[in-house]
């Protein structure tokens, strides 16, 4: 790659050249989360799903009225604020891990096929996903809810829906340029089939793209998902998804802000660090993305 | 370029027989209408007539084809819930959706350029690292969240302002700021980024060195330069609205065509449904084809790259 004699050539802001270590804080915040995550059941002092009626809305503790043992407080069922938080980090995880990996993997191999084969499977391919953009997600997946109860899967299918075609783009571009370069030529000459040169040679060389591209997607898949949940059209309750926890509390923000607000600082916290790291990924791995 | 537009057309018109298809599709996929119309002492007799009265017994094409045929001529069924048009309901709940839409353009626009334009002007001033905070936070914010928040603040502490339904313009504030929100920060990015790129260029620097007052220079000849992608961005904006009123309208029990989707997700009301999601991505995909169209004109690269 020619980006670091490029990045020699032009004297870089100081902003950007220190950019060789990691964002230190949202690194740490998104590592204790994904902890969390994989910890939750030992981590939870509480059942996520069961709650006792005689501890209902209780407050944060250090509030009047807090009930000692539930760090967070309470809902309306008497269930632990900080329990569900943590189980619904399992949610958000699985939700973008699940969702991403299905995407991306789906995503490039069809703009792989598209470069690599080009013609018509290439215009068919493209056409697909000009109209798959052309369609509202969140309608998609309104209609996905009346049809099929609502389900993890369904914010899957909408995930897969949304963000296919940006990953078809990107590889069908870079396959594109790579199909043109030497060493494809030369596994030809070696005899390679077609399928061995796609996989083996040009698809590792879209891996950087790939991932940074992934890496940027985390922090949306999160806020689509708990958008859903939050609408009664993605995880049902009573699964403690964060967008789900917000929605509980809708109706009791005068008495108890915490049991919406909370999981929402949740959200905003996790994001912003995600958007922070995903930039940096993609200032480190793949310049040219900057604009995406 | 005609072909360009021909092609955008046709495509278009492709993506709108896709959505019919999947909606028709997702919609008889359900299960049977018939057993949510019907009362529960209704005769296996008199549910097969309104099986045959409504063409149900047909076969799937032939009924997707009057499905069409009949949305064409404006006739989407009827609500299960309210027992009137589909079509009818969506009229009346079209108006409020647009009015919490276009406040919310207001907004951005009137944040977001001027705070992008200034950020890029005075950049790493304070201002610009407090838009730059600002746009970070903004992205990260889930809407649905902010919306409570501004409730929670303006509504049951301050007691400024109303909190849900429609009425007195006051009513549209909170609505529309959550809506907003969202999108300043984008546009406000994209400006910044904009009016970076033309303020380092030469006819920027002439026009300085002309001596022209600086506001002359900012607005007259950086700013119309920069504004290519920000027009666009800002037609963009209005799809990525009508998305998000789904959301807004819920949290804040805005009369819209959102609420109105979600209350017949809850009732299962199907024609609601299917009318309502035709409505908006038939909004969706004619103003998506606009914006291109727009874009072809006002950019003679895109026009010819296509072609």
């Amino acid at each position: 790659m020619n980006g670091t004699t490029a990045a020699e050539a032009i004297p870089l802001p100081p902003r950007t050249r220190d950019r060789r270590f990691p964002p230190l804080i949202p690194l740490a915040i998104v590592a204790a989360l994904v902890l969390c995550a994989l910890l939750a059941p030992v981590l939870a002092p509480h059942s996520p799903l069961e709650g006792s009626l005689g501890e209902r809305l209780a407050p944060p503790i250090g509030l009047e009225g807090s009930k000692p043992g539930h760090l967070l407080g309470t809902d309306r069922h008497g269930r632990d604020t900080l329990s569900r938080l943590l189980h619904g980090a399992r949610i958000s995880l699985a939700v973008s891990v699940i969702g991403i990996t299905l995407t991306g993997a789906a995503g490039s191999f069809i703009g792989l096929l598209a470069g690599f084969l080009g013609g018509w499977v290439d215009t068919l391919l493209m056409r697909l996903a000009d109209i798959s953009l052309s369609l509202p997600g969140i309608l998609i997946a309104v209609l996905l809810s009346v049809v099929f109860e609502p389900s993890f899967t369904n914010v899957i299918i909408v995930v897969v829906f949304l963000l296919w075609p940006s990953y078809a783009r990107l590889t069908r571009g870079e396959t594109l340029g790579l199909k043109q370069q030497e060493f494809v030529a030369l596994a030809r000459v070696a005899g390679c089939s077609s399928t061995l040169i796609m996989f083996r040679h040009i698809l590792p060389n879209l891996a950087p793209s790939i991932l940074v591209l992934a890496t940027l997607h985390v922090g949306y898949v999160i806020v689509l998902e708990a958008a859903l949940s939050f609408l009664g059209v993605g995880i049902p309750p009573p699964t403690p998804s964060w967008g789900v926890m917000v929605a509980d509390g809708r109706g009791l923000i005068e008495q108890a802000w915490w049991v919406s607000i909370l999981p929402g600082i949740a959200i905003l916290i996790t994001v912003l660090s995600l958007n922070i790291l995903g930039d940096w990924v993609r200032d480190r791995l793949d310049p040219k993305l900057r604009q995406v | 370029m005609q072909r360009y537009i021909i092609g955008r057309v046709v495509q278009s018109i492709v993506s709108m027989f896709v959505v019919s298809m999947i909606v028709f599709a997702l919609v008889r996929l359900s299960g049977d209408p018939i057993q949510i119309m019907m009362p529960a002492e209704a005769t296996k007799a008199d549910i097969e007539l309104m099986r045959a009265h409504l063409g149900l017994d047909r076969p799937w094409a032939v009924q997707y084809w009057r499905f069409l045929t009949q949305a064409l001529q404006g006739d989407f069924g009827k609500s299960v819930r309210f027992r009137r048009p589909a079509l009818d309901l969506v009229t009346e709940r079209y108006g409020a959706t647009l009015e919490l839409g276009g406040l919310a353009v207001l907004i951005v626009i009137a944040l977001a350029l001027p705070i992008g334009v200034y950020s890029a002007v005075r950049r790493g001033s304070a201002l610009d690292y407090a838009a730059r905070i600002f746009a970070a936070f903004g992205q990260a914010v889930p809407p649905f969240w902010l919306g409570l928040v501004l409730v929670l603040i303006f509504g049951v502490l301050l007691h400024w302002l109303p909190t849900s339904g429609r009425g007195t313009p006051w009513h549209v504030l909170l609505p529309g700021i959550t809506l907003g929100w969202f999108a300043v920060a984008g546009l406000m990015r994209l400006t910044r980024s904009s009016m970076l790129d033309v303020l380092g260029s030469e006819y920027v620097k002439l026009a300085r060195i002309k001596g022209l007052p600086e506001h002359r220079v900012i607005w007259r000849h950086a700013f119309k330069n920069a504004a290519l992608p920000v027009v666009t961005f800002a037609a963009l904006l209005f799809v990525a609205l009508l998305n998000g009123s789904i959301i807004v309208e819920t949290v804040f029990g805005w009369p819209g065509l959102g609420l109105l989707v979600i209350e017949a997700v809850d009732s299962r009301d199907y024609p609601i449904v299917q009318t309502v999601v035709l409505f908006l991505s038939a909004m969706y995909i004619g103003v998506n084809l606009l914006v291109d169209i727009l874009y072809a004109y006002l950019n003679p690269k895109i026009r010819y790259s296509q072609s």
